[in-house]
């Protein structure tokens, strides 16, 4: 049988629970016309009797599903010639996989080593034996819930209260999944780093000012061992960082303030929306632009004026990425400073303080807050977007604070080393997991300080 | 303090006036300050839409070259039988180079004729197989068929490549211009609506490269990234607006909320990677695991629109409800739910914007992989369209420039759509109370 067949024949068997449900709790009344004599509406009866089906069953399937293929694989392999027993981790899961494709039809059983190809054929049988037994197993325990509660209803049973404590638990389950995504960050990333300092120092890894993961394919080659200090690409992902922030603060802050303070109602609708166009445009856009446009652009400008730029400078990536924060900071500051009281302004405005006089000086020292949070947020933004620094920055590990020369960020270097084959254990693969810890620590340190931040703020004039 | 110099004694009001001058200038200053911030950034806009448009319209159309073929029986059926699969397995090169020879008697050479099959795309073949198998009576037959121009040659034909450029620095040299210009003064070349572009999946040359694979593993992964994060993002925010009590457990969860929402999505591919691929198995490159990635990725945008549309219900809807005997799950479920799904609707596709545009997690999972067939379900390996925005613009080749601007074009086609419905809903379903 194959799982989807086996949820379906469980689906209808929870859509009969349902009506049969249903049907008990009103024969048990006689009828329709006695309904009023049963504690809840009829269809919770019914509700209680399919849940009791559906869950049950489910579960079982699910756990059938997961511990079956661990008992089929010690099976197989237990079974197989003598030379396969005794495999590290790595030859077995090569062999594993060997059998897996030939018995998905991926490789013809013809071109399989013959020991492969039994233990292919043993795989089929013994999975067709496990589907089929756990299909009959989850069917029984659907079937059995469902009589369970099928047996006990009567006018009594308080089937609302049941059906409503089971739909809070699923309520607060989704609600969990939240921490659970925290978790499973922390715990896949935090693992494979831990992993990868066991090779690597940690102090190599954070203070090293030499950057090149290639590992030898041979082991007399030059630079064998590969080095992983990750100062550059710190440096480089600051540079870019403040390169984008140089442009995104004063253009972002100064449209806020012209938008909220200054311009009239039809003018803020027009423009207020073009410019959060500018957050809507998906960042591989950003990358292309700043690869194909803004770079040769600014190499052309730089001869000009006789400086040498790098085709894939950090200025470049650096400033495509502040033009992508602009409606960030803009946004948050807007926000902000419409969050400051009208009373501050007319107190101003009383005392003979022009507009700008207000803002700079009332206005903005009471959003200050709430501004300085937001641009922690585009920081943080900016030290995580991926795209435009892959397509416009490069791969050069350059310790530089030239924004006219080549540079290399964490991303990058996690993208470039992830992407293509991935072993997981050679240290090129690990680092791209102890960049990504770094990363993480970073942003959620500063989403942290932001949020509280912008939240006391808020808090201040509420 | 007695003996101070003579100050002449000013009145505030001359004080005032001393300065005020320099205070308006100042304020002009101030203004002009903002109203130049708010230019750049309208400027930007404009300024990245034109170069996307200028650099991309023409990835919409494409060149085509007329050839008078002849479709001898000797080469394409020795066998003569006419049967589909000796047709299919038949070399249909020979036919096209025998046309290109036709035309062009006067070619002679090894590396001249070279140029000259190069002319016209890979697929030309294609094109004809095409038609032979539709119509197999066309065998012996002469036929004048439209293929595919060469990438090199539809730019030339766009006017992209500079003709007066010396002949070296350019991609066409003047013998291939000279043929194209015989071919054009002929009226056998056409540029016209690029169909196979929406048609096809990638492709290493430019000519053949279409959307159509990336547009069909978007739409599979926005699926996945629906099913899975709406239901679970409602009940969420239900949960969390409408049952929770203030514990230690939701302001844990309310926490976490807030900082998924600001971590960068790189993470969420490494998340990805490690557990979805190498903990739990599932097909690397597949729709189904960047659905889950995803969906992980939107989920607080989700809750957060969710929770903001169920907190714009007034509480007199619950309180009526609660007055007539409802239980809490059904005053929910009955009253506040369908009131507050317009709101939630809105955030849902909003986030689904946000997810279609984001590349950076498919990377990780395999997403990037150069992927020929149009994906057929959750697990066959797929890429989406940012990514295959971002392979194109990688590549080399100068005609894929077009193509990737293209592509953008395409999906923020897709984004204004999916924005625009979420304007609707908003302004048709949003009641104000």
């Amino acid at each position: 049988m194959q799982p989807s067949t086996i949820v379906i024949v469980i689906l209808v068997l929870t859509a009969l629970a349902y009506q049969v449900g249903r049907r008990r709790s009103l024969a048990a009344v006689g009828g329709r016309r006695g309904a009023r004599n049963l504690h809840s509406l009829p269809g919770y009866y019914g509700l209680l009797t399919a849940a009791w089906c559906a869950l049950p069953a489910l579960a079982v399937l699910a756990v059938w599903h997961f511990a079956g293929e661990r008992l089929i694989l010690g099976s197989v392999l237990s079974q197989m010639p003598a030379e396969f027993h005794g495999l590290d981790a790595g030859q077995r899961g090569l062999l594993l996989n060997d059998i897996r494709n030939v018995v998905a039809g991926n490789i013809p059983a013809s071109a399989a080593r013959p020991a492969v190809q039994a233990a292919a054929i043993e795989w089929s049988r013994l999975e067709g034996i496990s589907r089929l037994a756990g299909g009959i197993v989850a069917l029984c325990a659907g079937l059995i819930g469902g009589l369970f509660v099928w047996r006990r209803i009567n006018p009594e049973l308080r089937a609302r209260n049941s059906v409503e404590r089971l739909v809070e638990v699923a309520l607060i389950l989704c609600s969990v999944i939240a921490i659970l995504t925290t978790i499973g960050i922390v715990v896949s990333v935090l693992y494979e780093a831990v992993q990868f300092f066991r090779l690597v120092p940690v102090t190599d890894f954070l203070f090293g000012t030499k950057w090149s993961p290639q590992m030898a394919i041979r082991a007399d080659q030059v630079g064998s061992s590969g080095a992983f200090g990750a100062v550059p690409l710190f440096a480089g992902t600051l540079l870019i960082a403040v390169i984008a922030m140089l442009i995104a603060i004063p253009v972002g802050l100064f449209s806020a303030i012209y938008l909220a303070e200054y311009a009239d109602r039809r003018f803020r609708a027009v423009t207020k929306p073009l410019l959060e166009v500018l957050a809507g445009i998906p960042t591989v856009v950003y990358g292309f632009f700043a690869a194909l446009t803004v770079g040769p652009l600014l190499r052309t400008v730089g001869e000009s004026f006789g400086l040498t730029v790098a085709s894939e400078s950090a200025l470049a990536a650096g400033l495509v990425m502040g033009v992508m924060i602009i409606p960030f900071v803009s946004s948050l500051a807007d926000d902000m400073i419409t969050a400051v009281p009208q009373s501050l302004r007319d107190g101003a405005y009383a005392l003979g303080a022009t507009r700008s006089e207000t803002i700079r000086n009332v206005v903005l020292p009471a959003a200050l807050p709430g501004i300085v949070g937001g641009v922690l947020l585009a920081v943080s933004r900016a030290i995580g977007e991926t795209m435009i620094v892959v397509m416009a920055a490069g791969l050069s590990a350059n310790l530089t604070a030239n924004p006219f020369e080549a540079v290399t960020t964490v991303t990058v270097q996690i993208v470039t080393l992830l992407v293509g084959d991935s072993e997981f254990d050679s240290p090129k693969t690990l680092a791209a997991f102890a960049l990504g810890l770094v990363l993480f620590l970073v942003t959620l340190a500063l989403n942290i300080i932001a949020l509280r931040v912008v939240r006391k703020y808020r808090e201040q004039y509420d | 303090m007695t003996d101070a110099t003579p100050v002449p004694v000013l009145t505030s009001r001359e004080k005032v006036a001393a300065t005020l001058k320099r205070r308006y200038r100042a304020e002009l200053r101030f203004r002009a300050y903002g109203l130049s911030a708010v230019l750049i950034g309208i400027m930007c806009v404009v300024f990245l839409f034109w170069t996307i448009i200028q650099k991309g319209y023409t990835a919409f159309e494409q060149t085509y070259i007329q050839l008078d073929v002849a479709y001898s029986a000797e080469d394409l059926d020795p066998a003569g039988r006419r049967a589909p699969d000796d047709l299919q397995a038949a070399n249909y090169q020979l036919p096209v180079r025998a046309a290109l020879r036709a035309a062009f008697p006067d070619v002679q050479g090894r590396s001249e004729l070279k140029k000259l099959y190069g002319l016209v795309s890979g697929a030309a073949e294609q094109t004809l197989r095409d038609r032979v198998l539709a119509n197999p009576r066309l065998i012996g037959q002469r036929d004048s068929v439209w293929v595919l121009a060469d990438d090199r040659v539809d730019m030339l034909a766009k006017g992209k490549i500079d003709r007066s450029l010396p002949e070296s620095d350019r991609a066409i040299d003047d013998m291939e211009l000279r043929l194209f210009d015989a071919l054009k003064a002929g009226r056998h070349v056409e540029v016209r609506f690029n169909s196979p572009f929406f048609t096809s999946g990638d492709s290493r040359e430019p000519e053949q490269a279409g959307v159509l694979g990336a547009l069909v593993g978007t739409l599979l992964t926005l699926l996945v990234t629906l099913v899975i994060s709406f239901p679970i993002g409602v009940a969420a925010a239900v949960y969390l607006e409408e049952f929770a009590r203030r514990n230690r457990l939701t302001d844990l969860i309310e926490v976490n909320i807030n900082n998924l929402a600001a971590v960068p999505s790189i993470v969420f591919g490494l998340l990805g990677l490690a557990m979805f691929i190498q903990f739990f198995g599932l097909p690397r490159s597949a729709p189904l695991v960047g659905g889950l990635v995803l969906s992980l990725m939107t989920l607080p945008t989700i809750i957060i629109a969710s929770r903001s549309a169920l907190k714009a219900v007034p509480p007199s809807i619950r309180e009526a409800a609660f007055g007539m005997g409802a239980s809490k799950v059904q005053t929910v479920m009955h009253h506040v739910l369908p009131l507050a799904m317009p709101g939630m609707l809105t955030g849902a596709i909003i986030g689904m914007a946000r997810a279609l545009g984001e590349s950076a997690p498919l990377l990780m999972i395999g997403m990037v992989a150069f992927i020929v067939d149009v994906p057929k379900g959750l697990t066959d390996p797929a890429t989406v369209l940012p990514v295959q925005i971002f392979l194109w613009a990688t590549s080399p080749e100068r005609a894929f420039v077009e193509r990737t601007s293209g592509a953008i074009m395409v999906l923020l086609a897709f984004l204004l759509l999916m924005n625009a419905v979420a304007v609707f809903l908003r302004s048709r379903f949003e009641r104000r109370w």
